[in-house]
């Protein structure tokens, strides 16, 4: 265990007490290898996992079999993800997941704002105070308590599809989206809104011209998480989907396994194309994603 | 229709009163623009019949005989009663409460060492960080297929080369270690988020109260035990109550791993509930599904109770 001292590390974005400390690498205090070291270390159980499934999905057929994890690819080759695009139908499913997250990152981004502020601006209100316990109470529901009627009603009104798992997506998700954006809202100050009033703008015009942009970092923090909350959900998509032909990626995974049985290469190359998508936008946005968490959720 | 509209009392984030032209101020209640109505309608309705409605529609069949379709008869608790009885379904419960219990202290530990390390002075911070961030953006059931591998491929080899028989084999393989398994993987899988969180609130602690620690002689491990700890407990019970929530609905990684298995030793509630699907005993799970409902709920009042309500977002 390393018991060294926290210093604040301003990550972007987070709203740090202003300290008259100088940020410069070289500070006053020399950087802490002992930690480092320790860190880098176990930093490898992050990367061993990740390493072994690029350099098994790059073998070919006949070295695959053997299954030896730390056994360099000889000759490298790429039938492992020829394979797997075509026996998974990787095309097919691979717009199912993007169907499925863009319907509930746009839907949970639009949703939530939208009842956030409708509660902060009416707290006063019973109806609006009492709506937001209301969808907070969702966080204690767990989803296996209702998935059996939920897989029931899906099926009635025909919603047994990618389109019902992103609906459920989002409903999963509003309590906290609903609490993010209405702890930003808090801090939103009313004047502004009160000028383009006075000016005769609608409630409508002041939260498509002037609110919902000022939620941008929210927003993105919200999209963010709703993308891959929706991307790599396996339960709900297993148990409401009836049509095989119309799983997402994650399920199809599960679908597949006694037929990758030893081809370990096919295995590892539907598994790095299926999760691929993910750490691209993760890569791309992961300013927001370590910072946002510090910065609303939990202010 | 340029109607005023009544504000939410503002906490925190003290802003200067507007001087904003404003009508003479009625002490009555103003009108509220029925553009919230609409607003807040998608919201309610959602949830409403995604959630409430399956939930109560769930709750009343759990008195019935019912297989999911087709007729039915009330039979009153007789389910609930069957279900305290049920040798598989209490083996459930204790493998999901164990699990979580487990998981939750060795997740929380791992993670604020992790934050510790990563928010102190280190080389190379910010790659460090993503590369310990990696593992919440790649599917639970994806990660529990690889590991699979190196349970059964990788580690028994590992082992024999050093002469270790005990894991000559692999664990998922074995009913006392395969639990050890799924610990592992989801412990790789969540720590990520839980480390994130408490990032979030080592970076609200003062360094100037460090420094004053350090005036007064404080060694490391004092300073964690007086300065850090008491001031980040807040995000220790968030994560406590977030981390069980999460882990009492294992789901994906068991089934990447081990199904249940070997025989039923690693059966989760989840799995156990949604067998009711391929049972035909659609009533009976849903008496589960109530029981599992209440001892969720009784889990989190009981740790907020135990914390006296630490756990303020935003406050």
């Amino acid at each position: 265990m390393s018991t060294t001292t926290p210093h604040l590390a301003p990550s972007p974005a987070t709203d740090a007490p202003a300290r008259p400390r100088r940020r410069s690498r070289i500070g006053r205090e020399r950087p802490q290898w002992g930690a480092t070291v320790i860190l880098l270390v176990c930093s490898l159980a992050v990367l061993i996992p990740l390493l072994v499934t690029i350099t098994m999905s790059l073998k070919s057929d006949a070295q695959a079999v053997e299954g030896e994890a730390f056994a360099l690819p000889d000759p490298f080759s790429l039938t492992g993800f020829v394979q797997a695009w075509e026996l998974t139908n990787f095309p097919r499913s691979l717009a199912m997941s993007a169907f499925v997250t863009v319907i509930a990152v746009t839907g949970e981004i639009i949703v939530s704002s939208l009842a956030a502020y409708a509660i902060i601006r009416n707290w006063d209100r019973r109806l609006f105070r009492w709506s937001f316990f209301y969808l907070l109470a969702a966080m204690f529901i767990p989803f296996p308590v209702v998935a059996l009627p939920q897989v029931q009603l899906t099926g009635i009104v025909g919603l047994d599809n990618p389109l019902g798992v992103a609906l459920l997506h989002i409903v999963f998700a509003l309590a906290f989206n609903t609490m993010l954006f209405t702890a930003f809202l808090r801090s939103i100050p009313l004047s502004l809104e009160e000028s383009m009033r006075v000016d005769g703008a609608t409630t409508w015009q002041v939260f498509w011209r002037l609110i919902f942009p000022m939620l941008g970092p929210m927003a993105a923090t919200v999209g963010i998480f709703a993308f891959l909350g929706s991307w790599n959900d396996f339960m709900m998509p297993s148990l409401i989907t009836s049509d095989p032909t119309l799983q997402t990626l994650p399920v199809l995974q599960n679908m597949f396994q006694s037929q990758f049985n030893n081809s370990y290469n096919i295995a590892f190359a539907s598994y790095l194309m299926a999760m691929a998508p993910a750490i691209i936008v993760y890569l791309f946005t992961q300013r927001w994603v370590i910072s946002g968490l510090t910065q609303g959720a939990v202010k | 229709m340029s109607q005023t509209t009544s504000t939410a009392p503002r906490r925190g984030a003290a802003e200067p009163t507007s001087p904003a032209p404003k009508r003479a101020s009625t002490p009555a209640r103003r009108r509220t623009d029925p553009i919230y109505y609409f607003f807040l309608f998608p919201a309610l309705a959602l949830f409403t019949l995604a959630v409430t409605l399956p939930a109560i529609v769930g709750f009343g069949y759990s008195f019935t005989n019912s297989i999911g379709f087709g007729d039915w008869e009330f039979i009153g608790l007789r389910n609930y009663i069957a279900v305290f009885r049920d040798q598989g379904i209490l083996g459930a419960y204790g493998f999901t409460l164990g699990f979580s219990l487990v998981t939750v202290i060795i997740v929380n530990l791992i993670a604020f060492a992790l934050a510790l390390g990563l928010t102190s002075r280190i080389r190379f911070q910010a790659a460090l960080r993503t590369i310990f961030v990696l593992p919440m953006v790649i599917s639970g059931i994806i990660i529990a297929f690889v590991f699979k591998f190196l349970f059964a491929n990788t580690l028994p080899a590992v082992a024999q080369a050093l002469g270790i028989d005990a894991l000559s084999s692999s664990i998922l393989a074995n009913e006392s270690l395969a639990w050890v398994g799924i610990v592992i993987v989801t412990a790789w899988s969540t720590i990520p988020s839980t480390m994130l969180i408490y990032i979030a609130g080592l970076v609200t602690v003062p360094s100037d109260l460090y420094e004053a620690a350090a005036i007064d002689g404080a060694s490391p491990v004092k300073k964690l035990w007086h300065v850090t700890l008491p001031l980040v407990s807040g995000y220790v019970v968030i994560n406590t109550i977030l981390g069980f929530k999460n882990y009492l609905n294992a789901y994906d990684i068991v089934v990447g791993l081990t199904d249940g298995g070997p025989g039923t030793a690693t059966r989760t509630v989840a799995m156990s509930i949604f067998k009711g699907f391929e049972g035909g005993d659609y009533g009976y799970q849903m008496a589960n599904a109530a029981v599992f409902f209440v001892i969720s709920i009784v889990i989190a009042v009981v740790q907020l109770r135990l914390t006296r309500g630490k756990a303020t977002f935003g406050a």
